[in-house]
Formats: structure tokens, sequence, C-alpha cells
């Protein structure tokens, strides 16, 4: 199972050899072969008795983060979806893509996507899940954004970025809460300890996050803007990843932890309220849209929202419906992409205002896009599979089971009538869908390209999905008992068989499939009436507009507040920096009450000592106020020499040495740079910047002063200086202790602070020399 | 013998207080000097006879604390203060302190 999972890594590592011979044979005939050995290995698993199977490798075994695959029915239904529609998109793509295109790339893009998409959908480790995941995210970034030297393309890829990693992380955060808890990171042991989980006071928090993963992925409402503007990629991505495959990832990780979660009451009423509202505004927005992907993606969105409610309703038939209509869906939605991707190709547009009558220029495709269409849109024809999805759809929102009070009463009475009124919608754009763009007058001559039909090789995968569409709809019980049954088992655990047939006889279903039925064709005809309603419903609510408002704000104040701090004046910097200092550490003497006052130990007051004292302040305060930059340089020098006479005063005559001779060689460095320096002028400063100066500097000086205080009040150990005294000569065979520490028990130090004063005298060299170019023209 | 002794020493001792004192007063008023200065040169020379002052601050601190280890601090102000007013000299003279050849 690790190989079949690889097996697309792998050859995405060999694709750019591959693609060298693009010429000679096409890269998609490689790629190709990949899903359908995938497909065939997982295909056998198919079947009445099929057991759930469990393989672990090692990865990281002390984290716990193991690679273990997890194959029951949900992850077989995917992994089959997977696979089967990647090897069909795969083998569509030969024909969509010119030889000219970036094969290479788009191929190992395509691979890194689907064998991400298997990690997905088999991992059992929630971390080598998240991983996966956002493997997805990337390589779809990388598709959408194919066509890179488009604008709206790295638009569209940036839009979907942002907003499935911000879903991937809060998911991550979920995933981390929840092997917190339970102390496992594999997610049936998590199920398994379902209990910890939702009786801990985290839940709602786990909960939020773990469905703002699922929503973003999934383009649920609020979160469906990515989904549109990804109609940028080439359109077997599309028809891959953004109706198949990765925006049902979001889907199966609701329908993963649906065992687990689906007691809760919130589950009930978060998912199946976002699920709904997103059926409902993704077909009411699918009516508008003039270009015939654009269509398809809102499709896309309502019908994951139906599927999302789906499992929201949490009924065992409401499971068994959903899984039916995740694999319904995929073989619909994939041929109707493709449909789409060939009218592109053989007319040169997808603006349905341009298009129509196309019916005798592409007779094929036209009768997929019929079948595929009205299975879309639910028509009761006995030989549609989303005849049957919908019609269970319908039965479910009937039979919701939930203790009616409050809230939840509500829901469950309006549920039927929203699911018949997003239904309507489904109608009404699977219609404009079709006869837009195949019936009606035919204006070819305003196309750019002349219409004609299809080669073969790009027709074969729509019409295997097509086959695959009314197979199912002929019969559905092929695939019932050995396959979805299955995948409805994983989600709800109990075994759950709907029996599908066409005739029920005239129940609440039927009526309102009929419904549907009488409401759309009156809404299509009446089209044009109607039409101007979208002037004024989503403009305000549309969430691009938010979306655009976001990034640019967040942008924009972003920048004002860097370039708030970040002005380029160094005094500002250290301003900040010592105020920072300032507060910290006044904030953490007053917490910890760490200042301390010790007057025990002080030594007495010499004269010497009070007047270079006196001698010092004067000269420090003569820095300050002088503006004469000599005058400034002769003072400081003046409290150098009164600190040496300090270090006389305490009996450090290496260090009084030191002192002298280093504060000389300052003064000279000084005067040395004096005639390079500017004028020291009085800057001219604002009242208050000059009194923010003076808190500053005069809190520094308090504060260093009270540690300093604290320092000497609080002495906790002994000092060691007594055994420095004691061993200086018999240790060290010297009797200046200071020169014996330096050099002997401490000569490390004496060391690097002769490296420092080497470095300091090549870095002078260096910078004096080694001018740059400019100066020396 | 005895009281000679205890008597030379309080001698000492109180001479090299009025000193210090003496040699503070002047170093504070040549501060004066050297913040008022009208001109660079009268700052030059006030910092001159400051170092010298701090020689003999150095010198009277040492009788005080009774030991020889600061002459070398006494020797090393000496020389530093020479070496350090000539600079300032020379700056004050031609901007420079060091020459470039001049070939």
């Amino acid at each position: 199972m690790l190989v079949a999972v690889l097996l697309p890594f792998i050859l995405a590592l060999f694709i750019p050899l591959l693609s060298k011979w693009k010429n000679k044979l096409h890269t998609g005939y490689f790629v190709t072969i990949v899903p359908v050995i995938i497909f065939i290995y997982f295909i056998r698993f198919i079947g009445a008795g099929f057991e759930p199977v469990t393989r672990e490798y090692s990865w990281i075994p002390s984290l716990d983060m193991n690679i273990v695959f997890y194959l029951d029915g949900l992850s077989l239904l995917f992994v089959l979806l997977i696979s089967g529609i990647g090897a069909l998109v795969a083998f569509y793509s030969i024909f969509y893509l010119h030889k000219s295109e970036q094969l290479g790339n788009f191929y190992v893009y395509f691979l890194l996507f689907m064998g991400s998409m298997l990690g997905v959908v088999l991992s059992d480790n929630v971390f080598v899940l998240y991983s996966f995941w956002e493997f997805t995210s990337l390589s779809s970034f990388l598709l959408i954004g194919f066509w890179n030297h488009k604008k709206a393309s790295r638009y569209g890829a940036l839009k979907s970025m942002l907003i499935t990693v911000f879903g991937g992380l809060s998911l991550l955060g979920a995933l981390v809460f929840m092997s917190n808890l339970t102390n496992t990171a594999s997610i049936q042991g998590m199920i398994d300890q379902q209990q910890l989980i939702l009786n801990h006071e985290y839940f709602p928090l786990i909960l939020c996050l773990l469905l703002l993963g699922a929503f973003t992925k999934s383009a649920q409402f609020p979160f469906h803007i990515w989904l549109p503007d990804a109609m940028e990629a080439p359109t077997p991505v599309s028809a891959y990843l953004h109706s198949a495959t990765m925006v049902k990832a979001g889907i199966y990780l609701v329908a993963r932890y649906s065992p687990m979660l689906s007691s809760n009451d919130w589950f009930f009423i978060i998912v199946s309220t976002f699920g709904i509202i997103t059926l409902c505004w993704g077909s009411y927005m699918a009516v508008r849209q003039t270009d015939l992907k654009g269509i398809l993606a809102f499709s896309t969105i309502s019908q994951l929202g139906m599927i999302m409610s789906m499992l929201g309703f949490g009924t065992k038939m409401a499971v068994f419906a959903a899984v039916f209509h995740i694999l319904n869906h995929a073989t619909f939605k994939g041929s109707l992409f493709m449909v789409a991707g060939i009218v592109d190709h053989e007319t040169g547009s997808r603006d349905i205002r341009k298009l129509g009558g196309l019916m005798t220029y592409l007779p094929i495709t036209a009768t997929l896009a019929v079948l595929a269409s009205f299975s879309m849109a639910g028509v009761p024809l006995p030989f549609l599979n989303g005849f049957y999805s919908k019609e269970l759809f319908f039965d479910a929102s009937l039979h919701l089971k939930v203790t009616p009070e409050g809230f939840k009463e509500l829901l469950q009475m309006a549920m039927p009538y929203l699911a018949v009124f997003g239904s309507i919608f489904t109608f009404v754009y699977s219609m404009y869908f079709f006869f837009g763009t195949f019936r009606g007058k035919a204006n070819i001559e305003e196309l750019p390209k002349k219409p004609h039909e299809a080669p073969f090789g790009m027709l074969v995968s729509p019409i295997i999905l097509v086959l695959g569409v009314i197979v199912i709809g002929l019969f559905p019980h092929l695939i019932n008992e050995p396959f979805i049954a299955h995948a409805a088992h994983a989600v709800k655990g109990v075994e759950f068989e709907k029996h599908i047939k066409f005739w029920h006889g005239i129940t609440p279903p039927l009526i309102m499939s009929l419904t549907v039925v009488v409401f759309g064709t009156i809404l299509v005809l009446t089209r044009k009436i109607w039409q101007p309603v979208y002037r004024f419903i989503p403009g305000v609510l549309s969430m691009n507009k938010f979306y655009d408002g976001t990034v640019d704000r967040v942008e924009r104040y972003s920048g004002k507040i860097t370039n708030g701090y970040m002005n380029g004046s160094l005094g500002r910097y250290v301003r900040l920096i010592l105020a920072a200092i300032l507060v910290t550490t006044f904030a953490f003497m007053a917490v910890t009450g760490g200042f301390t006052i010790d007057t025990s130990n002080l030594a007495d007051l010499s004269l010497p000592g009070i007047s270079v004292a006196v001698m010092m302040v004067i000269a420090a305060v003569g820095t300050i106020i002088t503006n004469n930059r000599i005058t400034a340089i002769l003072i400081l020098g003046v409290v150098g020499y009164g600190l040496s006479m300090l270090f006389v005063l305490f009996r450090a005559p290496d260090l009084a040495l030191t002192q002298l001779i280093i504060e000389t060689v300052t003064v000279a460095l000084f005067l040395l740079v004096f005639y390079h320096l500017p004028k020291l002028r009085k800057k001219e400063e604002s009242a208050s910047t000059r009194v923010l100066n003076i808190v500053i500097s005069v809190g520094f000086g308090a504060m260093m002063t009270m540690i300093a205080i604290s320092a000497h009040s609080s002495k906790w150990f002994d000092s060691i200086a007594g055994y420095f005294i004691e061993k200086s000569h018999s240790l060290g065979g010297g009797d200046n202790v200071v020169n014996v520490i330096l050099v002997d028990f401490r000569g490390l130090d004496t060391l690097f602070e002769i490296v420092v004063l080497g470095i300091a005298a090549m870095a002078i060299f260096g910078m004096i020399r080694l001018r740059g170019n400019k100066e020396e023209d | 013998m005895e009281q000679m002794l205890n008597f030379t020493q309080s001698l000492i001792e109180w001479t090299t207080l009025i000193s210090i004192l003496g040699i503070s007063i002047s170093i504070i008023i040549l501060l004066y000097r050297a913040i008022k200065g009208p001109s660079n040169p009268d700052r030059a020379v006030s910092l001159d006879i400051i170092g010298i002052n701090v020689m003999a601050l150095a010198g009277l601190i040492a009788i005080m604390l009774v030991t020889t280890k600061f002459n070398d601090v006494i020797l090393l102000i000496g020389i530093l203060l020479f070496i350090g007013t000539v600079a300032l000299a020379k700056f004050l003279e031609k901007g420079v302190i060091i020459d470039r050849d001049m070939d």
C-alpha cells in the first residue's frame, strides 16, 4: 500500500527526464499508467466481504508519527475516485495540453497532487494526514498558477493558497488538540476515546478548528470564494482537483470524524446549516455566471454544500446518500468539466453568451453534456444517478432525527424547503449550461475558431464518466452492497443499504423532485424577467469584496504600522529599545518585589571619594550641556580621569593604569576623526520628544541605580575572591592577583579579548583601506 | 618618642586631607574653566592642569592608603598628559594630529 501511495511521487521524480522526449511521445502517456496501476491495485478490495485493512510503516516512532494507512470503505471510495478519475483526467490532458506547454511542470504538480491526495484519504496518523493535506494545498496552488504569465492565474492561486492554508493551520490546531487529549495520533484511536474529547471543556474550540479546516478546503460558505477563481487552472486540473478530489478532502475529513462528532448537537447545527447555505448560495450564484467553468465552479460549491449538509444530518439514510452522492458528483461533474474543456478547445471561447447551437457541430459532446447536466439537475429519469442521490437527499431532509427544541426544531422544519429551493436553482443552471451552449441560435462567425467535433482521445474520458453515470443510474445495486454500503458503514458505524429504485410510488421526495422540475422549468423560461435580481442580491453580500478588502487592508495597515516605527531614525530605535528595557525591568521588579535595600554592609565615605565624585558629576553634566564638540570630548576625558582616580581610591592600580591609557587614546581618536564629523548643533526637537528623551534617560539611570543597589543588597553567596588571593602565589606563581587571574586562572577570557582587539584593528584597517569602487572613481 | 610618632602620623593625615580638599577645589574651579572657557586653548590648558592635579591627587591617595603601588600611575599620568597636550596643541594648530607623508 505504501508503494501505491508513493508511486506518483516516485514517478514525479522522473517526469523531468521523461518530458525531454515530449515531442516524440506526450508525457501524459507515462502519467496515465500510474493511476491505472493504483486503481487496479485498489479495486481488488471491493466486495461484499470487505474488511478494513491497516498497514503501518515507521517514520518517527519516538514522536508517535508513523505512516499508518487505514483502508476502510470510505477511504476505498475516495482512493478509487482519485485514481480512477486521475487516470481519466491524465488521459484527457494528453489531448488537451499541447506539446508546446511546459508538460514537465504540469505532470510533476499533477502527480504530487495525486500522491498527496491518496495520502490524505489513507492516513490514519493525524500528523501524516496533515502533511499530505498541506501537500494538496501546495500542489493545487502550483496547478492553478500553471499559466503563471496570466495575472488572473496568479491571483486565483494566491487566493486559494491563503484560504486553504488558513484552514489547514486551524485543522492542525484541532488535530494537535485531539492527539494531546487522547494521547494517540491515530484517528481510529481518537474515535475509540471519543468521550474524552466530547466532554472536554475545549471541545467547542476543537470542533470549530476542525470544521474550519474542512470548510475552507471544501469551499463551504463563506470560504467558497477561492473555487471560482481557481478556474484559471487548465481544465483537466479543474476537472480533477476542483470537482472530484481536492474539494472533497474537507468532506472526507468531516465524514472521517463524524463517528466521533455526530453525536454532538453542535455538529449537526453547524455542518448542516453551513452545508445548506452553501447549497442555496452556490446554486443561486451559478445561474449568474457567464463562463462555463464559472457555472461549474459554483455548481461544485453547491453540490459540496449538499453533501456536507447530508453529513450534518447524520441519519443513516443521509450518510448513505452523502457517500453515494460523492461518487455521483465525481462522475457527472468530472465529465461536465471535460465537456467545458472540449467546448473551449474546439470553439476558442468559454463565454456562454457567445456560444449556442453547438449541438450539430459537436454531437457527441452534446450528448455527454445532456446526460451529465440532467444528472446534475436531478431530473427524474431512470438512467441518471443524480436523480437517486437527489431523491435520497430530499428523503433525508424530511427524516431528520433530532430532539426538536429551539433552533434545531426550526432547522428541522426549514431544511426540506431550503433543499428544494437550492435544487430549483440547480435545475436552472444545469439547463442553462446545456441549452445555452448547445441549443439556440448558432453564431459561428463570432467564435474564434470554427467548431468541429473533438478528437476521439479527448472524448474517451468523458464518455467513460458518462457511462458511469448511466451504469450507476441503471443498476444502482451493482455498486451498492459491495462498495457504497461499506463507505456508509465507515461513516456511520451501521451497516445500511438503502434499496434504491426509480419508482417508489407517489412519495414526498418524488413530489419534491417534481416541484423542482416544474418550478425550475418556469424559472428557466422566464429567466430574462427575473435576471435583474442578481444586480442587487450578491452585490453587498459578495465575499470576494470582503476578501479583497481584507487582503488589501492587511497589506496597507501592516505597511502603515511598520512605517510607523521603522522611520529610519536611529534616535527613535534607541528610544524604543531603552523604553522596552525600562518597562520590562520595572514591571519585573515590581511584580517580583526585586528592589531591596540593605544598608548593613556599607563602607564609610572618604573625603577623596567625595571630591572625585563631585568632580565627575560636574564634568558629566558639563558634557551634556555643552554645544561645542571639542569641549564635550575634553570634559569626557575628565570623567575618564576621574574614573581612574576612583580605581586608585579603591586600590586597583592595574585598572587605573589601563583606564588612563585607554582614556587618552580615546580622546586622541576623537580628535582624529573630529575633522570629519559634522558640527555639533543643538538638535531642533519638539518639546514632547525632548521630554520623552529626558524621561527615558532619567528612568534608565534610575533603573540601573536600583539594579545596582538591589544587587549589592542581596548577596546570596560568599565571594570566591578569597581563593584567588590565597592561591595566587602557590598555584599561579605571581603576587599580582589581577594579572594572575587574567593570564592564569581565567586565561581564556583574555585570549578572546585579544581576539576582539585584533578583529577591531583589522576591521578599522579594512574600513579605511577597502573603499567601494564609487569612491575611487 | 611614642608621642612624637603619633603626632607626625596625625600631622600627615591632616595635611593629606587638607591637600586633597585643596586640590579638589582647584579641580572644580579648573572644570569651570574647561566647560566655560571661551576658547579651545583655554580648555586644553585647563585639562592639562587638571591632569597635574589628578597626579597630585593620586600621590596623596597613595600616602593616605600607605602604599607604593600607585607610583606607576603617577608617572603614567605624567607621560599621558604630555602626549595628550601635545596632540591637542597640534590639533588646535593644524587641525590634524598625524600628518600625511608629503612625498
